[in-house]
């Protein structure tokens, strides 16, 4: 058995640990090299996982050696080895912007964050439904004492939508996963997926229920359109570098409806009948509420946060095809909206922090310290997430356009997308030249941004012309991805 | 004993939802423990219910299925450890925002401008 597998969950645990333990305890700066490196080694391990998964088949890790419909197991695939890598990378940058300052506000910073990354990193691998309910409830303790981090009037405000929500939508997952237990006699994912097709007519009216259950939590977690209000506020009133962290958040929302329905459930008839289409709409509806709240933000945090619920309504859409070339695109626009929201969010920061008073709010301010190097980032940014040549973006956009077939799906698709980036480019404009352009007043107390937050910047917004540069390994990679989750649909726990 | 369950785990579901609409943070602990219970129950009959069955595995003939009394288990612990979380977490919005309201702010009275006095 490959035991590296496992390593990606115990690390940041251990990272975790020792940040709370002597000597790291009393010394800051034994702390922000602790956290910055265990980041980085997390990075170098999701790295080699992502090379181990490559043109080889899935591996299933059997926690305790207990055989699959028993114990848990993890699974490690090309899917799962793309999102590890891309929680990693986040971390990194995460870690370095938090260690110029934000960290100070308490004494566990560095301990929530790996503790978050540990259950994130357990969800991305986990292939056990209730393991996955587990890593959620890691994951979200750990987000809930992040987002309070500091301390604070809106910080609390928003603490208590965004706990009082996750706790019901825990409930409702638990009622998913008895519902689920008592229809099939199991929650390993794959064994589920070898099962469905066995099932009674009155234990598939069971997994009905079950799976529009499943539908709310995980339409709760990724903040799709009914469901997104908690959104806007909490991201954008948490410390910057938390907030970069979680533009992987709804991504784990995104995932979990890729495993379930795509994988899992695909051999079920009402998947196709009705999930698929009420992911549909409402992937598409939520574009048209993100675009909304872009245009009506004030300042610019707000505008990343529902920049975050635009690539979420996207990339559900184009969830709901359930074709290799939709999972394709998925991926590679996944990656791409990932790194650049959390680039823009760290962008806000450093901007808010130069121009005084004004901070990120869309007035007249000051002039910030760093018109260069700040402009060329947000240009860099606001073009990748609009979707202009020659940055990621565009790419991304391209393939979700091409995933979608011919016929009245395309017409809705190409016209919603296409809309929504041209709002965008003019809200994203308008907040630029805002920004830059309309100065008043002197510049004589600049605060230059120190070299940390710039170096953990430069990393999320270069990666938007790299992504570009490198599309064609990228796409056939995410192609290779997304046929090997579709192989692995149809195989039962055994088989490995 | 189906049915009975069955109406308990309706009823406890019930008065849970109501609680939480209530908006106010006690209330709304009060309505997720509730909550919380009658998804334990709800995961403990998802193995079907026996009478007479022994928990241990040989003890008797028949047995009682053991993977939903280790999910309950589990449930239990997350289940407390948020309520713990969420009860701090009131206590310092109460003392952050000046209100027991789950909006940091009373809705305002229809007949009175003033709004209800904190």
């Amino acid at each position: 058995m490959n035991h590296l597998i496992i390593l990606p969950i115990l690390w940041p645990l251990l990272v975790a640990l020792l940040t709370m333990l002597p000597p790291f305890d009393q010394n800051l700066l034994l702390r922000r090299c602790l956290s910055v490196g265990g980041s980085l080694i997390l990075l170098l391990l999701s790295l080699l996982l992502v090379i181990q998964s490559t043109d080889s088949p899935a591996q299933l890790y059997q926690l305790g050696n207990w055989p699959a419909p028993f114990g848990i197991s993890l699974l490690l695939d090309q899917v799962s080895s793309l999102m590890l890598c891309l929680t990693s990378a986040l971390a990194v940058a995460a870690s370095l912007y938090a260690s110029s300052g934000e960290d100070e506000n308490g004494p566990f910073f560095h301990a929530l964050l790996h503790f978050q990354l540990m259950g994130i990193n357990g969800a991305f691998l986990t292939a056990d439904l209730f393991n996955l309910f587990v890593f959620f409830e890691v994951l979200l303790i750990a987000s809930y004492s992040l987002l309070i981090h500091g301390g604070g009037k809106a910080k609390t405000k928003a603490a208590v939508h965004y706990v009082i929500l996750n706790l019901v939508g825990s409930a409702l997952f638990l009622f998913a996963l008895a519902l689920i237990y008592g229809a099939s006699g199991t929650l390993n994912m794959l064994d589920l997926g070898t099962k469905v097709a066995t099932l009674s007519d009155t234990q598939l009216q069971l997994l009905q229920a079950a799976v529009a259950l499943l539908l709310v939590v995980f339409g709760l977690k990724a903040a799709v359109m009914p469901l997104h209000f908690w959104l806007g506020n909490a991201y954008s009133s948490v410390s910057p570098a938390v907030a970069a962290l979680f533009a992987i958040m709804t991504k784990v929302g995104i995932y979990s409806l890729l495993r379930v329905f795509a994988m899992v459930l695909q051999d079920a008839g009402f998947v196709a009948s009705w999930v698929f289409p009420v992911l549909w709409w409402a992937g598409l509806l939520t574009i048209l509420m993100g675009v909304l709240g872009v245009l009506a933000s004030e300042d610019l945090r707000k505008m990343a946060s529902y920049l975050v619920i635009v690539s979420v309504g996207a990339l559900v859409a184009i969830l709901s095809l359930g074709t290799p070339e939709s999972v394709e695109a998925l991926l590679y626009y996944l990656v791409h909206s990932t790194l650049a929201t959390a680039a823009l969010f760290l962008l806000a920061d450093l901007i808010a922090h130069q121009r005084g008073k004004a901070g990120d709010r869309l007035v007249n301010g000051r002039k910030v310290a760093q018109p260069v190097l700040l402009g060329a980032a947000f240009i860099v940014v606001a073009l990748s997430i609009v979707g202009m040549p020659p940055f990621s973006g565009f790419i991304g956009k391209l393939l979700l356009l091409q995933a979608v077939p011919q016929g009245s799906a395309m017409l809705w698709f190409w016209s919603v997308l296409l809309g929504s980036s041209v709002l965008l480019l003019i809200a994203l404009s308008r907040a630029g030249s805002i920004l830059f352009w309309q100065v008043a007043g002197s510049d004589t107390e600049a605060r230059m941004a120190g070299s940390r937050r710039s170096i953990a910047l430069m990393l999320l917004v270069l990666a938007s012309p790299l992504l570009s540069l490198f599309a064609g390994p990228l796409t056939a990679w995410c192609k290779a991805a997304a046929v090997q989750l579709q192989q692995i649909a149809n195989l039962s726990p055994g088989a490995f | 004993m189906e049915l009975l369950v069955a109406i308990i785990i309706g009823v406890l579901t019930c008065c849970a939802v109501f609680l939480i609409l209530r908006a106010r943070t006690f209330a709304v602990m009060l309505g997720l423990t509730m909550l919380s219970y009658a998804v334990n129950l709800f995961i403990f009959a998802s193995g079907g219910l026996k009478i007479g069955a022994g928990t241990v595995l040989k003890a008797t003939e028949e047995y009682a299925d053991p993977l939903p009394q280790a999910l309950v288990l589990t449930a239990i612990v997350i289940g407390f450890a948020m309520t713990a979380f969420l009860v701090v977490l009131s206590i310092r919005a109460r003392a952050d925002l000046g209100n027991d309201h789950v909006d940091g702010k009373l809705p305002v009275a229809k007949n009175t401008r003033q709004g209800a006095s904190s």
